[in-house]
């Protein structure tokens, strides 16, 4: 037999938050993924909502080119309101 | 890959792990990295599994519902353990079936303590609290190791099975405060748990080939003999607190040391058992085989079912566009 395909699994903790991706499992298909998901990883309410993505469907990027695709942003502080300078009186801006 | 060019890729690695950060699946390792890595965490997946064995035959037989329904819980938390784990060594590039075939044809190990069998209720309080007291002690120390998913996987598990052990110290603590028969149950079975709980935590330092290098990687934080005595310090006393004896003629508290000395460990029954020999070692694989080989069928219905059912699918959705 083959293995069953591999599913990534997000749970949004509560209402107001982002799903957040919380590990992967095997399944058939997409309905057994979701009831799975339930039982391995919201055993104690550390959800109210899941989504299962088959893994084969994900894009990543590559390790190997994180640094053409993520050095660019380092040497932009000017991005960030501590790169400008405000007279102290300035309280909150 | 030229070897130049590999030797410059492991010093970059190397310095990496110095650094304490994280390694992620699709990050360069060296080749040797990560089989280390596939052999200790699917040993500790298979460990998770064949776990459940000892306890489940317990679970029809517990005393009160309120011992049922912990129990129940406990031994679904070590199959979703299991899982996570087994998710953590996929990422290394192999596949659950392999991993399935290594546990099931003996060539994978598990922690040998799960063949030494369950015999009385007390065991399951002597299980909880002595057997995952020690597997907890291994893994806080493993929060930190070096890979991203088995790190990740080692957090939610910590955070599971502390109730794990509180569970078992309770049982052992009412069964102590019980009739005297009832007492004695809790004695015999710390009497029987006690020394292979010791050896859970692997040879000693000088006698563990793979210790030194899976230091520098960082996938062991603490060596065995450190995490051992760490147990027995924290062990010891609780046992005192609940009038149960440690059977250790030789275990007393070390002033200077600031630690407790403790008899020595026969290490021919560790060996023994880690090459089959245990109580209980053809009983496990075999319940774990069989419950493979039975569940086939369940399996290959599973699939049939999802692919006749995207088949399904995708005519219906020829039939609209039609």
């Amino acid at each position: 037999m083959k293995d069953w395909p591999l599913w990534e699994v997000f749970i949004r903790s509560k209402n107001g938050l982002e799903h957040r991706h919380c590990g992967s499992l095997h399944a058939a298909d997409a309905k057994m993924a979701l009831e799975n998901a339930r039982d391995v990883y919201t055993r104690r309410n550390e959800g109210v909502s899941i989504w299962v993505v088959a893994s084969a469907q994900i894009t990543a990027s590559n390790a190997e080119e994180s640094g053409e695709l993520f050095e660019p942003a380092a040497d932009k502080a000017y991005r960030h309101p501590t790169f400008y300078n405000l007279p102290d009186e300035v309280k909150h801006m | 890959m030229s070897e130049k060019e590999t030797k410059s890729l492991e010093e970059i690695f190397n310095q990496r792990i110095a650094r304490d950060e994280k390694i992620e699946p699709k990050d360069w390792m060296p080749e040797k990295y990560r089989k280390t890595h596939i052999r200790q965490i699917s040993q500790h997946a298979h460990s998770e599994i064949v776990g459940m064995l000892p306890e489940g035959n317990w679970i029809s037989r517990c005393p009160s519902l309120r011992r049922k329904v912990a129990l129940l819980a406990k031994v679904q938390d070590e199959g979703g353990h299991g899982l996570y784990l087994y998710s953590a060594a996929e990422t290394l590039g192999i596949s659950r079936e392999e991993l399935f075939d290594q546990l099931h044809s003996g060539e994978a190990k598990y922690s040998s303590i799960f063949n030494y069998p369950a015999l009385t209720w007390a065991d399951i309080g002597a299980i909880g609290w002595l057997v995952d007291g020690a597997a907890i002690m291994n893994q806080v120390a493993l929060i930190n190791t070096s890979y991203g998913p088995y790190s990740r996987a080692m957090i939610r598990i910590c955070k599971e099975e502390s109730f794990h052990q509180r569970q078992g110290y309770e049982i052992m603590l009412t069964l102590s405060q019980g009739t005297p028969v009832q007492k004695a149950m809790a004695q015999d079975a710390l009497n029987r748990w006690w020394w292979p709980s010791l050896m859970m935590f692997g040879p000693r330092d000088e006698e563990s080939p793979n210790s030194e290098q899976s230091m520098k990687w960082k996938l062991k934080r603490k060596t065995n003999d450190e995490l051992r005595q760490a147990f027995v310090d924290q062990t010891v006393p609780q046992a005192e607190l609940i009038g149960l004896k440690v059977p250790d003629k030789d275990l007393f508290w070390n002033e200077t040391r600031g630690h407790y000395d403790f008899g020595k460990i026969d290490w021919e029954e560790f060996w023994q058992v880690v090459h089959g020999h245990g109580p209980c070692n053809r009983e496990r694989l075999n319940a774990r085989k069989s419950a493979w080989e039975k569940g086939a069928w369940v399996r290959d219905a599973a699939t049939a079912y999802a692919e006749k059912q995207s088949q399904k699918q995708s005519q219906e959705s020829s039939l609209k566009t039609a």
